[in-house]
């Protein structure tokens, strides 16, 4: 500890159901780790370091300065550690879109856990699986009981299972915003209110997107990206491709559509929305220029995976949930 | 709630509506049920809440009670929401902290289960009262009137139309696309059931439109852009360039009579083609405004450019200008009439009638300029080669009243039909035969006229004519032309053959209705007439506020209608000037701008174009005085930037909470 003077923060970074992803992003901080580590104390990292959740459930309560929880609630596991470390935490953030809104995870709540038993450990075409053997929550061995997570029929946010202080949206985060709230709260900067959704813009993405809108959009067809001529200037929804740009808050530096691919939605949706896949299911509407309702039905109908499309990242946090059985 | 800045102290009234919502609904145990519910102060159950001592239970409750917000669950809004805010206003309330429930059309008169009814009228009750919390203050806009009016079509409806506006003293733009004013009932003889004649009665009014200080008319022009809103219209007409200075000519016929065309040569329109014209021409003598045009398309100085432009040699006042271009007027009203008028049936579209295959099928306008003095056979009813008809068909409802075709009633076709009769009967003492379906006479002196007919040996059968062939089977029938109808009243097929055979045709709307439907931003119905606002109560209203419609541009009707309507739609237009300013709804959509990122969804979606884009900004602007609250760019706006008054979020949210969740 070079300099004893300026105390540093305790961090913890944890994954739910979780890609790797996330974690990755605080590593892209590159040379600035150095800064990171210099102003804060990395307590728990599981994909760095090898504290046990023992470890963690031994620590005081509110004991970690800032914890970055990112992945979905998937399971027990993922649930408990929620607990856990809100406990030990003062400032819990969500981090990234599936602590945020369920994320990619969250799309199996469009199936439930019976069928994606079956799917995986029955039917799957790599699986030879004659006596039915399915995971057990727990397994009596010689030398004791054994236990996995329980794997729940729902994909929760991080929000929907414990508080949470605050969100910093996107798939991953862009590094950079990382660093901006990581260096306020180290400052001691003034914190915005519990809750807020931070590292974002404040406007859709379309505000900081450079490509040319029209007034009247005129779309007869809808394509996939990679069925257009994409000419890099005209906005995509003009030229009849999906992009969830218009209902996504900005703050990732309009990533996707600057590498000549549509916004996929992964920051979010815009502080008064409720249900953002609904909202650009809605917009669609405002892209078809055609009078027969036969002729829009044939549209709406070369829309590939609407469900994926519209609730890639948010669907366990929208309005609708799951899929009626 | 403790997110309300203010405590939330809420009235609510169940009433009786006599038996129409107690005889079914439990109104005290819903009043009683209400004032358990959160932030109701007070709950109460009466007789009849739209009457007077209802409405000042309202205002006193507010006063005693300190009320701030209301619920009354009664009828239908439509019918007294008005009454219910105007009960708040002189409680000294917001007009806008009403909320109403319809326990009666869509309770007590849809249910006969009385657990049900009481059941649901709960939930409904609940729903509004968590509603209510939320709604917010909010105020009318007031917008002044320009009183000058726009009137687009000058046939009768648009000319009385006009000549009413100006002798109130408006301003008036009448815009005819013709180059002359007049319309269809310029091409009649004679008027059924009086039987006067038309040009006496109509051309005096043409050339009171032309000579009134307050009308500017515009004729050969077409209104090609509108934008504004109710009381503050901008309107461009396109004049187009008939060749004359408007102003110079006096309509003395030396152009036309000079012309390097000797003889007529193009069909002429006014006479549907049965005469020929010169390029340069005054469609008919009475042609107001009395200015000649030339015909862009047949004259050979625009053709090839060699014309030693005889006429223009022959104009002593200079009144001919080649090089005319078309000229785009721009202009301000506060209210527009369209009176746009109809388009005759193609009788080309029932080929089994014969209409243009053989020459002695004539549709009944053909047969209104024969009999017209002035017109191609200068009065003489008279079959292709000049020689008198000795017998005439007259089919009925030819495309009307027919599934192939159109399925209404034309209206006028059974009058006009028998007007012929009488008329071919007196011009040339032929056999007439009317071949009806049903015969349709309602009006003044029309059944009268009718019965008339009935005496003067016209022949009435009944029945839809099959076919008309000029095969003949018998020595009778031949060199004419056979009339194959099922004569309903005998029971029988018959072959009537006559010399010629008159189509009454029926009404329809006119090819550029959609255009101007669009262009005006009002509504069509199915069949393609401008729809009114109400079919019985606004008849001649539209829904877009200060667009009125009167005569056939609406559906099939007669002059007496036709002049009636556009007196109606004259009075309504009058009505919303004298009134000096309208009041818009605040129930509109608005855009936080903090929220907008410009993605310009909106824009295209709204009906009634109210939203623009300012591009400094980068943000979509809506135009309050436009909108009518549809929501529909509310429901598009991606962000969540738009939003609308009455239907806020939370509004709608906390209301759906309330009828779903007992317990909140």
């Amino acid at each position: 500890m070079a300099n004893e003077s300026k105390p540093k923060i305790k961090m913890a970074v944890y994954w739910g159901a979780a890609c790797g992803g996330c974690c990755v992003s605080v590593l892209d901080v590159h040379e600035s780790l150095f800064a990171v580590i210099d102003a804060a104390d990395l307590v728990f990292w599981p994909i760095a370091l090898d504290t046990k959740y023992a470890d963690v459930e031994a620590m005081e309560d509110a004991s970690i300065d800032l914890c970055l929880f990112n992945g979905a609630v998937r399971n027990s596991e993922n649930e408990h550690m929620a607990h856990v470390l809100r406990k030990k935490s003062k400032i819990l953030v969500a981090y990234g879109s599936c602590a945020h809104m369920g994320g990619i995870p969250g799309l199996a709540n469009f199936s439930d856990r019976e069928s994606l038993m079956r799917r995986v450990y029955d039917e799957s075409e790599s699986t030879e699986n004659p006596d039915k053997i399915r995971p057990q929550h727990h397994y009596e061995v010689k030398e004791g009981t054994l236990e996995i997570p329980v794997f729940y029929n729902d994909v929760m946010s991080l929000g929907q299972i414990t508080d949470v202080d605050y969100y910093i949206p996107g798939c991953p985060p862009q590094t950079e915003r990382l660093v901006e709230v990581f260096m306020a709260i180290v400052t001691g900067q003034p914190l915005p209110p519990k809750g807020s959704v931070i590292g974002v813009s404040g406007l859709a993405q379309c505000d900081e997107c450079t490509r040319k809108k029209s007034d009247q959009r005129s779309v007869k067809q809808i394509f996939r990206p990679w069925e257009i001529e994409d000419d890099g200037e005209t906005c995509f929804m003009d030229q009849g491709v999906i992009c969830m740009g218009p209902a996504t808050i900005g703050g990732c530096g309009v990533r996707c559509v600057k590498g000549n691919a549509p916004c996929r939605g992964c920051y979010g949706p815009m502080p008064e929305v409720r249900d953002m896949g609904a909202k650009l299911i809605s917009t669609i509407g405002t892209m078809i220029d055609l009078e027969k309702e036969e002729e829009i039905e044939k549209v709406i109908e070369q829309i590939e995976d609407p469900a994926g499309t519209f609730y890639r990242f948010s669907l366990p946090a929208a309005k609708i949930r799951r899929k009626l059985s | 709630m403790s997110h309300h800045k203010e405590e939330i102290r809420i009235g609510v009234y169940i009433c009786h509506c006599g038996h129409n919502i107690a005889g079914t609904v439990d109104v005290t145990g819903i009043a009683e049920y209400a004032s358990r519910l959160p932030n109701v102060v007070i709950s109460k159950d009466y007789k009849y809440m739209c009457s007077d001592p209802g409405q000042v239970l309202i205002g006193q409750d507010i006063a005693e009670h300190k009320l701030n917000r209301i619920v009354v669950s009664s009828c239908s809004p439509l019918l007294h929401e008005k009454t219910f805010r105007d009960a708040l206003v002189k409680g000294g309330l917001n007009p806008f902290f009403l909320q109403m429930v319809n326990i009666r059309e869509n309770v007590s008169w849809v249910h006969t289960d009385t657990d049900d009814a009481n059941l649901k009228a709960r939930d409904l009750v609940r729903a509004a009262v968590h509603r209510v919390a939320y709604q917010k203050e909010l105020t009318k806009k007031k917008v002044p009137v320009n009183p000058d009016v726009l009137i687009v079509g000058g046939g009768i409806a648009g000319i009385s139309a006009a000549l009413t506006m100006a002798d109130a003293g408006k301003k008036v733009f009448l815009v005819e696309k013709e180059p002359t004013i007049g319309g269809h009932m310029a091409l009649f003889d004679k008027t059924f059931p009086t039987l006067d004649c038309a040009a006496c009665i109509l051309t005096p009014k043409m050339s009171s439109v032309k000579k009134h200080p307050n009308i500017t008319l515009w004729s050969y022009s077409e209104v090609s852009e509108v934008s504004g809103f109710v009381g503050n219209y901008k309107v461009k007409v396109t004049r187009k360039p008939r060749y004359v200075i408007e102003e110079l000519c006096v309509g003395c016929y030396a152009c036309v009579d000079e012309c390097i065309f000797k003889e007529g040569k193009f069909p002429d329109e006014f006479n549907l083609g049965m005469s020929k014209r010169k390029p340069v021409y005054l469609p008919f003598p009475q042609a107001t405004p009395l200015v000649a045009v030339i015909d862009d398309k047949t004259c050979i100085h625009f053709k090839t450019g060699k014309c030693q432009q005889s006429c223009a040699k022959a104009c002593d006042r200079n009144a001919i200008d080649f090089n005319q271009q078309p000229e785009v007027k721009e202009i301000e009203v506060g209210t527009v009439i369209l009176t746009t008028g109809f388009k005759a049936f193609d009788a080309r579209r029932l080929p089994y009638y014969g209409y243009g295959k053989f020459p002695n099928v004539f549709t009944s306008l053909e047969v209104e300029r024969m009999v017209n003095a002035s017109g191609p056979t200068e009065g003489h009813v008279v079959l292709k080669d000049g020689s008198k008809p000795k017998s005439v068909g007259i089919v009925h409802c030819v495309g009307s009243r027919d599934e192939k075709t159109n399925k209404w009633c034309s209206r006028v076709c059974c009058m006009y039909s028998l007007k012929l009769a009488h008329l071919i009967k007196e011009h040339t003492g032929a056999e007439v035969y009317n071949f009806y379906i049903d015969m349709r006479t309602p009006g003044k002196g029309y059944e009268e006229f009718y019965d008339k007919l009935l005496r003067e040996d016209v022949h009435f059968i009944r029945g839809r004519v099959a076919e008309v062939s000029d095969w003949a089977t018998t020595s009778d029938e031949e060199g004419k032309l056979i009339m194959r109808v099922e004569d309903t009243m005998v029971g029988m097929v018959r072959r009537i053959p006559v010399d010629m055979v008159v189509l009454s045709v029926g009404l329809e709307p006119r090819d550029d209705a959609q255009d101007i439907r669009k262009l005006f931003n009002i509504s069509c119905s199915t069949e393609g007439f401008f729809l009114e606002k109400h079919p019985k109560l606004a008849p001649v209203d539209t829904f877009t506020d200060g667009v009125f419609i009167a005569g056939a541009a609406q559906g099939p009707r007669d002059i007496p209608d036709s002049v009636a309507q556009a007196g109606a739609a004259a009075a309504q237009a009058l009505a919303l000037i004298d009134s000096g300013h309208v009041e818009l709804e605040p129930n509109t959509a608005y855009i936080t701008d903090t929220l907008c990122s410009g993605c310009k969804s909106c824009l295209n979606i709204c009906p009634y174009k109210a939203i623009a884009f300012d591009d400094e900004k980068r943000k979509s602007v809506i135009n309050e005085a436009l909108c009518k609250g549809c929501g529909t760019c509310v429901a598009s706006c991606p962000s969540g930037a738009i939003r609308q008054n009455l239907f806020e979020d939370e509004e709608i949210f906390s209301e759906i909470r309330g009828l779903f969740v007992e317990s909140i």
